[in-house]
């Protein structure tokens, strides 16, 4: 297997609803570098999001390789997935999923302490914010902030552990015309300037345009890389 | 607002628990104040009769030859009768004697008996019926006339004439028992060992020092008061379990999102089981402090109501035990969905709305 951050062979994902299997991968290869900006396009039940699930840990494969950040996942267990999302991965949802009872800062700040990280951030972090634009919001609650803001929060959220890597999923699908640029320009500098590796799974060409490379993928299968 | 709710409904077991702790000591608290307040060194009660027993009497007669034994000072006999309940009774005393032994009573507004059908009450009786000193009163299927109200603390919240409760009970001759004042309080032994041996009292009579009958008078004595506490604080226990159960569960399925978010982030079960029973430990201390709290406007009513029918106090060194018992059954409670929501599917989570 060749040395990129994230590396499947022939995964397979298989759900069971009721008395029926019903696949939703069904025999995935990719490799993604370290410090690469992928955009994955595809019609709904393409299996895009089970793919992220899977590369994120969130749910096991049901066959194949998936190895990220160096560590085989169709090996771990519940609880060693659980341990490669505090630190391996960071989530951005469409929905933003911030926690509403908390301040933005907070809502960082329980990111750091379930990463086990001190609950002061770095100075590096700092800057951080300000290119996401958000350090004059922090002590916000998310009722209080725009759909833009809500998202770059829950950028900084995800990367404040420093992820290996950033999992985007449709981080634009609330978005209007210009937040959504504007999340998206957040995306690119951080890529650009940190080297951070992102998944970004869309549904929009502008926005997938974003990325280095763009795969497209239908039933289960990735169809197309460019 | 569900916790709200759930802090009041886990503070009502625990203001239940303090209320009876709270009334079975104070009861004990009034019964011993009042039994040290007769002035007496020896008790000597019925035969076959125990500490606490109602209903047992011995011949008045008794009393003179009491009276005529070495070192015994003063000895007189009361005739008990319950008003309401156990809890509160009245005593029929020979006044001139009983003021000898007790160094009399202390009115606060009237005096001691002019007929022989007045009766004294004290000042917590007064209050609770709202009775003056002459008011005519009806009690033990007789009318009475009260002429004196007394400061509490002496043998019984209601005194009458010995002879005419001996007649309204129909036991003539008879007292309930009967109270030895010596020349010295050392010779109590002394006077206790030579009654037993007595081949004339046949050794049958309790007899008791007034000092071990007052410190007999506790929880472990009063029959069926332990298991009565027990039964309260597994009402409590059951209470706060259910509460605590069904109202993090709730808040489990209310926060289904959200425990998705924290597993995203790498929550890990042990974490959000941690999450859960904090808010539940939360919810089980404030039960607690409210609980302590409504248990005093419990006092303030009792006292204000009933103070000679159910003689409460604040039982300061049971509230970190109810504030234990609380907490077991609050976390015990919250286990169940404590552990449902660490056994969330998180994509499931996520996408619950």
């Amino acid at each position: 297997m060749s040395s990129g951050i994230i590396e499947i062979r022939d995964l397979h994902k298989t759900y069971r609803v009721g008395k029926v299997d019903v696949p939703a991968l069904r025999g995935v290869d990719l490799s993604v570098k370290g410090g690469e900006f992928l955009s994955i396009v595809g019609p709904s039940g393409s299996g895009k999001s089970t793919l992220f699930h899977i590369i994120g840990g969130l749910t096991p494969p049901t066959s194949g390789e998936v190895h990220v950040d160096g560590q085989d996942l169709s090996a771990l267990s519940d609880a060693g997935r659980t341990e490669m999302r505090k630190r391996t991965v960071g989530f951005v949802f469409q929905k933003f999923n911030l926690l509403p009872n908390l301040t933005a800062r907070d809502n960082i700040a329980v990111a750091r302490h379930i990463a086990g990280l001190d609950h002061k951030p770095t100075a590096e972090f700092d800057e951080v914010l300000k290119l996401l634009g958000i350090s004059h919001r922090l002590d916000h609650k998310p009722a209080a902030l725009s759909g833009g803001e809500q998202q770059r929060v829950a950028i900084a959220r995800a990367i404040v552990k420093h992820p290996a890597i950033l999992l985007a999923d449709e981080p634009t699908g609330n978005l209007d015309t210009e937040n959504s640029r504007a999340v998206l320009e957040v995306l690119r500098d951080l890529n650009e300037r940190m080297g951070q590796t992102i998944l970004m799974i869309t549904h929009n060409p502008e926005a997938a345009d974003y990325g280095h490379a763009i795969v497209h993928m239908r039933d289960g299968r990735i169809v197309e890389r460019r | 607002m569900r916790s709200l709710l759930s802090i009041l409904l886990i503070g009502v077991p625990v203001t239940l628990i303090l209320c009876l702790v709270g009334l079975s000591r104070g009861f004990i608290e009034d019964s011993q104040r009042r039994a040290r307040g007769v002035g007496a060194d020896v008790l000597i009660r019925p035969k076959g009769s125990s500490m606490l027993s109602l209903g047992y009497s011995m011949p008045a007669a008794l009393v003179d030859y009491f009276r005529q034994q070495p070192h015994v000072q003063i000895a007189t006999g009361v005739l008990n009768a319950t008003v309401e309940g156990v809890t509160l009774g009245a005593s029929g005393v020979d006044p001139k004697v009983f003021a000898e032994m007790s160094g009399g009573f202390v009115f606060r507004s009237g005096s001691t008996f002019q007929g022989p059908d007045d009766v004294i009450i004290d000042d917590y009786y007064a209050d609770q019926k709202k009775y003056h000193v002459g008011d005519k009163v009806k009690m033990l299927n007789h009318e009475w006339h009260v002429s004196g109200i007394m400061e509490s603390g002496k043998l019984s919240h209601i005194i009458v004439p010995l002879a005419t409760m001996q007649e309204v009970k129909g036991e003539s001759g008879k007292v309930s028992q009967i109270y030895l004042k010596l020349d010295n309080p050392a010779n109590t032994k002394a006077v206790i060992d030579a009654l037993n041996h007595d081949p004339k009292l046949g050794g049958d009579y309790p007899i008791y020092p007034m000092e071990e009958y007052t410190s007999l008078l506790s929880v472990n004595n009063i029959p069926g008061l332990k298991p009565f506490t027990y039964v309260i604080v597994g009402i409590g226990v059951v209470i706060g379990f259910a509460v605590v159960c069904l109202s993090m569960y709730m808040a489990v399925l209310q926060r289904t999102r959200e425990i998705g978010i924290l597993k995203s982030l790498g929550g890990s079960k042990g974490f959000i089981l941690r999450i859960i029973l904090a808010e539940a430990l939360m919810l089980g201390v404030g039960g607690t402090i409210l609980g302590i709290i409504m248990s005093y406007g419990a006092y303030w009513l009792i006292r204000t109501l009933v103070p000679a029918s159910f003689p409460m106090i604040i039982v300061h060194s049971w509230w970190p035990i109810a504030g234990a018992i609380t907490l077991v059954a609050t976390g015990l409670g919250a286990l169940y969905p404590g552990l449902s929501a660490a056994a969330h599917d998180p994509i499931e989570a996520l996408a619950y709305e």
